[in-house]
């Protein structure tokens, strides 16, 4: 008998079995789908944060830098170079052409390393008009668009360059940021002359930074990154449960015809050998289905990811994606792996069982009592192991490690608690087929426990985000109210211009609140140091967390700052401690406010302590406090009468719009990722009905000839259905509030450096619930038709063919 | 941003039309030879020292250019070049990165078996590079050509000079044994039979003591230089495409300075014989006749290293051969450049720099 005969006979089970070999091909290609998609969309993230790292950062190489964020004099640069030191000096800064503000990059292009080679300047007339009056900017497509016409510089497109950017010459970018003779950091070329004078005897003042792989968005937005591969993994881990299951089923009903093989002589390692054939040709059938399904996936997701990132990291990722090996290799790598796991058990048994023991399809998933006994200990392990987690480690990976001990704990224990439910419901009933309703459910078990593990996985994911996204998004908007006190926002477009409209607006407002900030360096991060003046709008508005009792007369007068929630978290201060905010500027931290959606860290000093340490700080962007009735006519001579573009005028309603809008942005993904893995679990649940719904003759046979109707008998399977998604439901419920907390209250705080209060929202779980039942519906459809439609005869077969 | 970039804008700006077959010159921001704005030499007029050594914003083009024919104890043969360049974008000067002047500094040194090459670029108005005139000083980055600090001499009587880069390096100590000489008629050197022209000055009568870093270790070595100071707007007529230019050290103790620029025609010769004691005598254009004897493969083409020189009117004839054939100057602007001897009517050393090949 030759291979490819044994083969085909062991491939004439899926010939048969359509319907199950659908099954497992659709749950491996679906989990691998989620996989590569979510690895595709991070893949593209992250090559375009290294993309504009490279680009904007020079991150490959290592800079000198001045340890407070203060600017660095041009002389430092000239002696490094006069003792032989290839560097190059970079200015950058914020700047406003109209509405749009880019960071603009001013380069010196004759000493920049060739490594960095950004800006194309090949062309000899390029570099000339890049370094010469009135000068260039190099910018990406779109920000050419935004910013065509709103200055006389030329604008040359590179589509190397990244939005939201510009590249300029650093004379011109000393014009434009009005900072002569400063620097913001000094790039090292790898290429030095040996026997050079170190560094830190010709700049004692500065420190380097060695060139880092990751550049600073990508440590920011690493945390979101790695929420999405949880998800991604969670949704392959509920994919998993339907290979696992139907191949489990598959080679418990082949038992037969591997008997018959083997009495034909074919050896075990043979049979082994072919199914294990079999089983990785499937997965890279499915993988390849799945990749190309992930792909699809990942091109839906990645524009609300692109906008995610812009709001919140301010991270400028392209909304297109392009083929990347990586993920293409994981995707296949992953499937083969996850196939391989989930039928090792199989395999193995086949390898032990004896040649000719009688084939019983039910016994596969009841595998043993002491298994059972094995799940509740490690369930309990787990849960205790997540417990002990949230006490004992910090971190975000110890916040993933609660979430997966949680959920896996959780899940385990299932079987356990429906089992017990259902052993309490067949107690308490005294009718026959009542006792036997719940005994048979009892007995079905272990064959929908998979499936229903799968299931309490997605609802929980499903409650736990839910009331995560909700409560964020109920703070959030509260915040939004407070700290968006001002009615008015405008901004002037040079200073001369903010003078004039200080001036202007001295007899038309309440009050006028300047928003000045600089960028510095405190503690080793990049932070913002706001100067506010002193005003009841902060008084009364400001979401102070903690505060002493007179803390806006602390800040007013210079003696104390106030800094942000993620700061203040990440740093673990505490009010009283003293803060270098500068060489010569040290303040005490009397407050903490609460600043979401911000990844950086933020200090909020007083006005006049600020701009004594920076004189030459912006002052160009205020906010209005007006009678809300007053802000149409005060806008409209502000553009009229005054003369400030419209762009520059924004509303308070407008400006909470966007921000709720980004915001919304924000958890689209999250809501897709959601939905994904809710129809995998469906799915789960149907392939094990239909699986089962051929095993269960044998049970239903017996009933029927004691006279229960089919139809009464379908009636009873829907029921039986119900009522363990019901069970399934409400266990998910607590468990999804436990994830939902922990999401809150570890997650969170590790990942972005915010707490959220947790708020309830039960409409929200009816909802699901809702969704839930019809996907429960819908997977039991097509074995209940097949049940109502079962022939007499069949039916009677099973007393024939008793065995 | 690539080297080569700037090499090309710096080849268009210095040697202006010398480069046509790069790219199209007179494309260039007006820098044909055209001088819009920029100063142009003028005849008649006499130099004023030491002002003249220090940089001149508001012509096109300038150099500090030295070159040296050095000698190991045991007779080993080196040369040496150190070279500053000005290019200026606009006739002006300006504090900052705003200045228009751009500077490129070539250093070298040649072994018969090896050439090594070194080039920095560099911004004017921040003092990364520059001239000041009193007390004398040229520099880009590290590299610096110093005066002495006598200051009733010359400025450049008494010079530094030094220049390291990743693979070599040299340190030399420069005396002159005579004074500064005009080229041309006073210092103003005619180009072209156009007119085109610059102001240049040399002062060929350098002793050097000093040392060299090389790959194989540090060599002491004693010889002769020769710094030339050359500044003008439009150096050369539109259709002259490169030049041949010989410094030359008589065992005589006299020197001869000579080139051509070469045309689609004979091109135009031109030389001056400087007497023992730092006379000059400006030869006519055409009294020098330059042949080549021999040509090389160098950098992808033929080019000639080896040359007849002769002057008949003095009854001069050499012939000159290189130290080393591959004396490649591979920067932005590439060229040949190296230490030669020569041998014929007169024997003695001397520096060949031949551009446009």
């Amino acid at each position: 008998m030759t291979i490819w005969t044994v083969a085909t006979a062991l491939l004439s089970h899926w010939r048969r079995r359509p319907l199950q070999l659908g099954a497992l091909m659709l749950g491996l290609a679906l989990a691998t789908a989620l996989w590569s998609g979510v690895q595709a969309v991070n893949a593209e993230a992250r090559a375009s944060y290294a993309r504009a790292a490279a680009a904007l950062d020079q991150n490959g190489l290592a800079h000198l830098v001045s340890p407070h964020g203060r600017s660095i004099p041009r002389a430092a640069f000239v002696r490094l170079r006069r003792a032989g030191w290839n560097v190059s000096p970079v200015l950058e800064g914020e700047y406003r052409f109209g509405a749009t503000r880019l960071r603009v990059i001013g380069i010196e292009p004759l000493t920049m390393p060739a490594e960095t080679q950004t800006v194309d300047l090949r062309n000899a007339g390029d570099l000339l008009s890049f370094i010469s009056p009135p000068g260039t900017l190099v910018v990406s497509p779109d920000t050419a668009e935004k910013i065509r016409g709103k200055t006389d510089l030329a604008l040359r497109v590179s589509d190397r360059m990244p939005d939201g950017a510009a590249f300029v010459d650093i004379g011109l970018a000393e014009r434009l940021l009005r900072r002569d003779g400063e620097l913001t950091r000094i790039v090292i070329a790898e290429n030095q002359r040996p026997g050079l004078e170190p560094l830190g005897t010709l700049a004692p003042a500065l420190s380097v930074r060695e060139p880092s792989a990751q550049s600073d968005v990508e440590h920011l937005t690493e945390s979101f990154h790695l929420n999405l591969t949880a998800f991604g993994f969670l949704a392959f881990a509920v994919g998993l449960f339907i290979v696992y299951s139907t191949i489990g089923l598959a080679f418990e009903q082949r038992r037969p015809t591997f008997r018959t093989l083997r009495c034909l002589g074919v050896s075990l390692s043979a049979l082994a050998v072919l199914l294990l054939a079999e089983l990785v040709l499937f997965a890279l059938a499915a993988a390849a289905a799945g990749v190309i399904i992930g792909y699809l996936i990942a091109s839906l997701l990645l524009p609300g990811v692109a906008a995610t990132l812009e709001g919140l990291y301010g991270a400028s990722v392209p909304g297109t994606l392009s083929l990347r090996p990586e993920w293409w290799l994981s995707g296949f790598a992953i499937a083969v792996a996850g196939t391989l796991v989930s039928s090792t058990q199989s395999l193995l048994r086949l390898m032990r069982v004896p040649l000719l023991t009688a084939a019983q399809p039910q016994t596969w998933g009841r595998a043993s009592q002491t298994g059972r006994r094995f799940q509740v200990l490690a369930a309990a392990a787990l849960l205790g192991l997540s417990g002990a987690l949230i006490l004992w480690a910090d971190g975000l990976q110890a916040g993933f490690g609660v979430l997966g001990c949680l959920l896996l704990g959780a899940s385990l224990l299932l079987p356990a608690v429906l089992s017990g439910f259902l052993t309490l419901m067949q107690r308490a009933s005294s009718g026959a087929l009542v006792t036997w309703f719940w005994a048979d459910a009892r007995q079905q078990l272990p064959g929908l426990s998979l499936a229903l593990m799968a299931l309490l996985l997605a609802l929980a994911a499903n409650v736990g985000v839910g009331t995560m996204v909700s409560s964020f998004r109920l703070t959030f908007v509260g915040w939004l109210d407070q700290r968006l006190a001002a009615e008015l926002y405008v901004a002037a477009r040079n200073e001369p211009e903010a003078d004039r409209l200080r001036a202007w607006l001295a007899t038309k407002v309440e009050s006028v609140l300047p928003i000045s900030s600089v960028d510095v360096e405190i503690r080793g991060q990049p932070m913002q140091i706001f100067g506010v003046v002193d005003d009841p709008t902060y008084r009364e508005h400001w979401p102070l967390i903690v505060g002493l009792p007179d803390v806006w007369d602390r800040v007013a007068s210079g003696e104390g700052v106030l800094v942000n929630e993620q700061f203040w978290r990440r740093e673990r201060l505490r009010i009283g401690d003293q803060l270098d905010l500068a060489s010569d500027w040290k303040s005490t931290v009397v407050g903490v406010y609460s600043d979401y959606g911000n990844p950086k860290g933020q200090v909020i000093a007083g006005i006049n302590a600020l701009t004594s340490r920076y004189p030459e700080v912006s002052r160009l962007r205020y906010g209005l406090r007006v009678q809300p009735d007053q802000v149409p006519d005060l806008r409209s001579s502000l553009s009229d009468e005054f003369g400030l573009p419209p762009d520059n005028i924004v509303d308070q309603a407008a400006l909470k719009e966007q921000s709720r809008r980004i915001f919304d942005r924000t958890f689209l993904v999250t809501g897709a990722l959601n939905i994904f893995t809710l129809g995998v679990a469906a799915l789960a649940m149907f392939s094990s009905l239909l699986t089962l719904s051929e095993m269960r003759l044998p049970q239903l046979a017996p009933v029927w000839a004691m006279g229960v109707t089919r139809r009464d008998l379908a009636l009873l399977e829907v029921l039986r259905t119900l009522v363990l998604w019901l069970a399934t439901f409400f266990t998910a419920l607590p468990l999804g509030l436990a994830l939902a907390w922990v999401l809150l209250a570890v997650v969170n705080v590790e990942a972005f450096g915010w707490r959220l209060p947790m708020h309830i929202f039960p409409y929200e779980w009816v909802r699901l619930g809702l969704v839930a039942l019809a996907a429960a519906v819908v997977s039991i459809f097509i074995p209940l038709r097949r049940l109502a439609g079962l022939a007499p005869s069949e039916l009677l077969k099973v007393f024939a063919n008793e065995r | 941003m690539s080297v080569r970039s700037i090499a090309i804008a710096f080849a268009v700006m210095i040697m202006a039309s010398l480069s046509g077959s790069q790219a199209a010159p007179q494309g260039f921001g007006g820098l044909s030879s055209a001088a819009e704005g920029f100063s142009v030499p003028q005849p008649g007029l006499l130099f004023r020292f030491p002002d003249d050594h220090g940089a001149h914003p508001d012509f096109r083009i300038e150099w500090w250019y030295l070159t040296a024919n050095l000698e190991a104890p045991d007779g080993t043969q080196y040369g040496a070049q150190w070279t500053l360049f000005r290019s200026a974008l606009a006739p002006r000067e300006a504090k900052g990165w705003s200045s228009p002047q751009i500077w490129m500094g070539h250093a070298a040194v040649t072994t018969s078996e090896d050439h090594f090459v070194a080039e920095r670029i560099s911004r004017g108005g921040v003092g990364q590079a520059g001239v000041v005139a009193e007390p004398f000083s040229a520099w880009i980055d590290d590299w610096q050509m110093k005066g002495g600090d006598t200051p009733e001499a010359d400025q450049l009587a008494e010079l530094t000079l030094n220049a390291t880069a990743k693979d070599f390096g040299y340190e030399l100590r420069l005396s002159a044994t005579g004074p500064l000489v005009p080229q041309g008629n006073n210092g103003y050197s005619v180009k072209s039979a156009q007119g085109q022209a610059s102001y240049y000055y040399s002062q060929p009568f350098y002793a050097v003591t000093g040392s060299l870093a090389l790959p194989t270790g540090n060599v002491d070595v004693t010889g002769k230089a020769w710094l030339d100071r050359e500044w003008s707007s439009q150096p050369l007529a539109e259709d002259q495409t490169g030049w041949d230019w010989f410094s030359l050290h008589l065992d005589s103790g006299e020197k001869l300075m000579g080139f051509r620029l070469r045309d689609k025609g004979e091109g135009f010769t031109s030389a001056t014989w400087i007497t023992a004691d730092g006379r000059p005598e400006p030869l006519p254009a055409g009294a020098l006749q330059i042949v080549p004897v021999r040509t090389a493969k160098v950098a992808g083409g033929q080019i000639p290293v080896s040359w007849n020189l002769r002057i008949p009117s003095r009854g001069f004839e050499v012939t000159t051969q290189p130290l080393n054939d591959q004396a490649w100057m591979a920067t932005s602007i590439p060229y040949w450049e190296g230490p030669i001897t020569f041998g014929g009517s007169v024997g003695g050393r001397g520096y060949l720099e031949m551009t446009g090949y």
